[in-house]
């Protein structure tokens, strides 16, 4: 647990790979919650993409 | 690192979301359901008479259980996918010596506010159930374009150094509107026009609400964790 302290200010891959699964995973959920078509989704989410103003219809 | 971004996402998109949901049953969400009776005929306006008139008031919100809760818990989902973008960028901002607390989280999330939910309102406004607006996948291609151009331009003039980076900024937030966002030639508009108004500025206001939630929130966690990481924990 401990010896992983000192990797925060390294370069390491681990912290490059980290930035990039946030970016992707938060790009998969807007996704889902603004933008796909798909009926379920689309319904589930209608009154929140019009509140939050994502394109909807 | 990447515990510290996904939980100080988590975290904070659960905040946001709630308190976006929240603000939203109390000020957006009704005079949603109202636009909704203007979109099934319920109320007219312009009647058969020619009238500019029709009578005002939201109706309740109901007890459609599963309706509202699916809304709170979508908000929760678009709050966590801002509140990821946003940590990745917290992550990348302080690496290169950014200072990241609850304070400066709350002018993230406001440049966040002004990137991803103004700066794209401003060529397609918040729609009104029963809107007729351009073809949905033309508007998805240019609202995404924008955010992206917008957050760039916003990161440009945040952290470039010299005029020529503010002037970049600015010429990235302009181009998506000097293009122009997909508009109809003709209006439909089938509800009245002070409503519509009212459901436009209520629905960036309480996005701007959920995006200082979201910035502060997620500053505070990801401050909390620097404070650890310097306090040895054997002392």
């Amino acid at each position: 647990m401990n010896t992983t302290r000192t990797l925060d200010r390294a370069d390491s891959p681990s912290d490059i790979a980290g930035i990039a699964a946030a970016i992707l995973l938060g790009f998969s959920l807007l996704f889902v919650a603004g933008i796909s078509h798909a009926a379920i989704l689309h319904d589930a989410a209608h009154d929140q993409r019009h509140a939050i103003a994502f394109p909807c219809h | 690192m990447t515990r510290r971004i996904f939980a100080c996402a988590v975290y904070a998109g659960l905040a946001a979301g709630v308190a976006f949901a929240l603000l939203s049953f109390a000020f957006v969400i009704p005079p949603l359901l109202e636009g909704e009776l203007y979109e099934g005929g319920e109320r007219v306006h312009f009647g058969a008479g020619g009238s500019p008139e029709s009578e005002a008031g939201a109706p309740s919100l109901g007890g459609d259980i599963r309706r509202h809760g699916l809304t709170a818990a979508l908000s929760v989902v678009s709050f966590t996918a801002f509140g990821l973008l946003m940590s990745a960028a917290f992550a990348i901002a302080s690496r290169r010596g950014a200072r990241i607390d609850a304070r400066t989280g709350l002018a993230w999330g406001a440049a966040g506010f002004f990137a991803v939910q103004l700066a794209p309102a401003a060529g397609l406004p918040p729609e009104l159930p029963g809107t007729v607006a351009a073809e949905i996948g033309a508007r998805q291609i240019w609202w995404g374009m924008t955010v992206v151009l917008s957050l760039a331009g916003v990161a440009l003039i945040g952290f470039g150094s010299g005029l020529a980076a503010v002037a970049g900024g600015v010429a990235l937030l302009l181009i998506p509107h000097l293009v122009g966002a997909p508009h109809l030639d003709r209006y439909f508009g089938v509800a009245p026009p002070e409503l519509a108004a009212h459901f436009a500025t209520r629905s960036m206001a309480v996005s701007a609400a959920g995006w200082a939630v979201l910035g502060a929130v997620a500053g505070h966690f990801w401050s909390r964790a620097d404070a650890s990481e310097r306090t040895p924990r054997a002392a």
